[in-house]
């Protein structure tokens, strides 16, 4: 992306982030965690606390990263994506988002992964480390938290039944690893570490999970989720 | 007292003092055992009564049938343990089943009476044109009533589909009962002959009745039901801002006065929240019931986590994936995982949350603990330090499994277990 070069003229990365979230409190919170622009790169250019709102901010502004939260009035950020499905896949700027969740439930986050983000994170994270999700997700990357890596284990560990489309459905053995040793807490640099792969691989292998999440057919996971009472 | 010796006294004293008739135990409507019950009496006692003041002119049904109709049925009548009797006699033929004592003295008790009610009537006089019917009409209401105190009982203990003929015939033997009764009254006391127009008034009646009262009926039905769910949801809010109440209004007082003390503020809270998100999201049919033994690996790995974080105020981050039931390997493996946290959070705690992660392969069980603390160098472990030596690897190794250890002197330590499934 362009922001390597910005008002201050050096090599300061900026992203413009709008925050989705329908508790003020918890938005006033990143606001003040993240949103400290010359310390951060992030600019925060908007706030929403429903989907209506969100769909005329992210509209109005365009920014490149949303931080979406998965439980929201008016159908959630699943319904956000699905409104703003232009908008991400708009070839000039498009608009990454970034779930942000205190959501436990494997079915919410999965959900709005496929819905379109780019990522998961839970809101027991670090500021750093949303700052770095924030940036990585411009970047066009995915960012996983150990625990959606688990989700997604999970969901393509059920062996018991043939897969319906078994290019999209499988994992390859690498990106199998790749996820565990997210799951394990391990940073992507430490992964290309252990795995002898450069972290650019490592970034390839995580999206491709979440390509392969997103297009692969709901059967699995639906079943996958009845089976433990989670829908 | 022949009875009472064959039952014990019931005059304890229910700690509601209301009137309920019972529904355990009864001959007849619970009435009898219910005031036993209410005023602290033997049962026995207050059958006797009712039978005395049977003979003074049928004082005594009278009184009972009032009780009958006025009174609602409960399980507090008598200081009985309810549920045993409750699973014992679903339905009320236990009576039928299981004469003791007690009730063949009653219904000796009832052929003497009707021996002497028929000796002191006389049935051969125009009397007759009255006795039977009322005794007939009388046979029919209590059946009836009966019928809808069973009906009730059902709804109560959940059972009411097992046997559904029998209270269908009762209920058409009461009505039958009744009708023949009232139509028999009719016809001596009026002339037969004017039968069909007393029938006809009467059924005129009852439509003209039911059209006027019928809307009304349901509407109110309508309003009962919805009532009932109000009631429900009400019900379900209060106990939910009781749990929050008890549990989280408790913790932030804590919070408060443990305000300086920043890792119990954190330990506090984090205990909150997880117990908070169990009670929120728990599966229906899981009871709160804490106590229990986890079942499944999954179960017993988030367990053993919550009980770490709680001691020693350290975040840990569990990630499981797949489950199994638990087997003696799994459970050394598991106290292995379990001292693996323990220093974690001990030693590696200040670089952030611990990451545990758990996964239930085909063949084999595999747990990771991870921290991001100082880290050390295991080959300078001293040779007291037994907790990792004995309890992390020896453990392991007694029960056929492996542990790993890595750990970079300011890189973290990570500890691998590995642990065969027994059955593959």
């Amino acid at each position: 992306m362009t922001e390597q070069t910005d008002a201050t003229g050096g090599t300061e990365r900026r992203v413009r982030v709008v925050l989705v979230d329908d508790h003020r409190m918890f938005r006033a919170g990143v606001q003040a965690e993240i949103g400290r622009t010359e310390e951060t790169g992030v600019e925060v250019v908007g706030e929403a606390a429903d989907v209506d709102q969100a769909v005329a901010v992210i509209t109005a502004t365009r920014p490149e990263v949303v931080l979406l939260d998965v439980h929201l009035p008016g159908g959630g950020g699943v319904e956000v994506l699905r409104r703003c499905a232009g908008l991400v896949v708009a070839p000039e700027h498009p608009v990454r988002f970034l779930a942000l969740s205190v959501s436990d439930a494997a079915e919410d986050v999965i959900g709005v992964i496929r819905g379109g983000a780019r990522g998961y994170v839970t809101k027991t994270i670090t500021g750093a480390d949303l700052v770095d999700s924030v940036f990585r997700v411009q970047e066009g990357d995915a960012v996983f938290s150990p625990r959606l890596a688990g989700f997604v284990l999970d969901a393509f560990a059920s062996t018991d039944a043939p897969p319906v489309d078994e290019d999209l459905d499988r994992l390859t053995q690498r990106e199998r690893e790749v996820l565990r040793l997210i799951a394990r807490g391990y940073a992507y640099k430490e992964i290309a570490k252990q795995l002898f792969i450069s972290v650019k691989t490592v970034e390839s292998h995580v999206s491709a999970v979440l390509r392969k999440l997103q297009l692969s057919n709901r059967h699995e996971l639906t079943r996958w989720a009845t089976a433990r009472r989670l829908v | 007292m022949p009875v009472a010796a064959a039952r014990p006294p019931e005059a304890e004293e229910p700690p509601v003092r209301r009137l309920y008739r019972s529904a355990e135990g009864r001959w007849l409507g619970g009435v009898a055992r219910g005031l036993a019950g209410h005023l602290g009496l033997p049962v026995t006692w207050v059958r006797l009564v009712f039978l005395g003041l049977f003979m003074a002119d049928g004082l005594g049904t009278l009184l009972y049938a009032v009780f009958w109709i006025a009174v609602p049925l409960g399980v507090g009548g008598r200081s009985a343990e309810p549920r045993p009797v409750f699973e014992t006699a679903p339905d009320g033929r236990r009576r039928l089943r299981k004469p003791d004592r007690g009730q063949l003295f009653a219904l000796v008790a009832l052929l003497v009476g009707a021996v002497v009610f028929v000796a002191n009537t006389d049935l051969g006089g125009p009397a007759n044109r009255y006795v039977w019917p009322v005794l007939l009409t009388g046979a029919g209401v209590v059946l009836v009533w009966r019928q809808a105190d069973n009906a009730r009982r059902a709804r109560w203990t959940g059972d009411g589909r097992r046997r559904r003929l029998l209270p269908l015939a009762r209920g058409l033997a009461g009505v039958a009962l009744v009708g023949t009764g009232l139509t028999v009254f009719v016809v001596v006391r009026g002339s037969a002959a004017q039968l069909g127009n007393v029938l006809t008034a009467a059924l005129a009646v009852i439509v003209g009745v039911a059209l006027l009262a019928g809307p009304w009926l349901v509407r109110m039905t309508q309003d009962l039901s919805e009532e009932r769910l109000m009631r429900i949801r009400a019900q379900e809010r209060a106990e939910v801002a009781a749990h929050v109440h008890d549990s989280v209004l408790h913790t932030l007082t804590l919070i408060q006065r443990n305000a300086d003390d920043a890792g119990e503020v954190r330990r506090l809270a984090r205990a909150q929240e997880r117990e908070l998100r169990n009670w929120l999201y728990r599966p229906e049919g899981t009871g709160k019931d804490e106590a229990e033994e986890p079942a499944t690996f999954a179960d017993a790995v988030k367990r053993a986590a919550a009980e770490v974080e709680d001691k020693h105020g350290v975040p840990l981050e569990v990630v499981v994936v797949g489950d199994c039931p638990l087997d003696e390997r799994l459970t050394a493996q598991l106290q292995a995982a379990r001292e693996a946290m323990v220093n974690a959070a001990k030693y590696g705690g200040r670089g952030g949350a611990v990451q545990v992660y758990a996964e239930v392969e085909v063949r084999t069980v595999f747990v990771s603990v991870r921290d991001r603390g100082p880290g050390f160098d295991p080959g300078a472990v001293p040779e007291d330090r037994m907790g990792v030596r004995e309890s992390i690897v020896g453990r392991m190794q007694r029960n056929g499994g492996t542990a790993r250890l890595r750990s970079v002197p300011g890189g973290g330590t990570e500890v691998e277990l590995e642990m065969e499934r027994a059955d593959g």
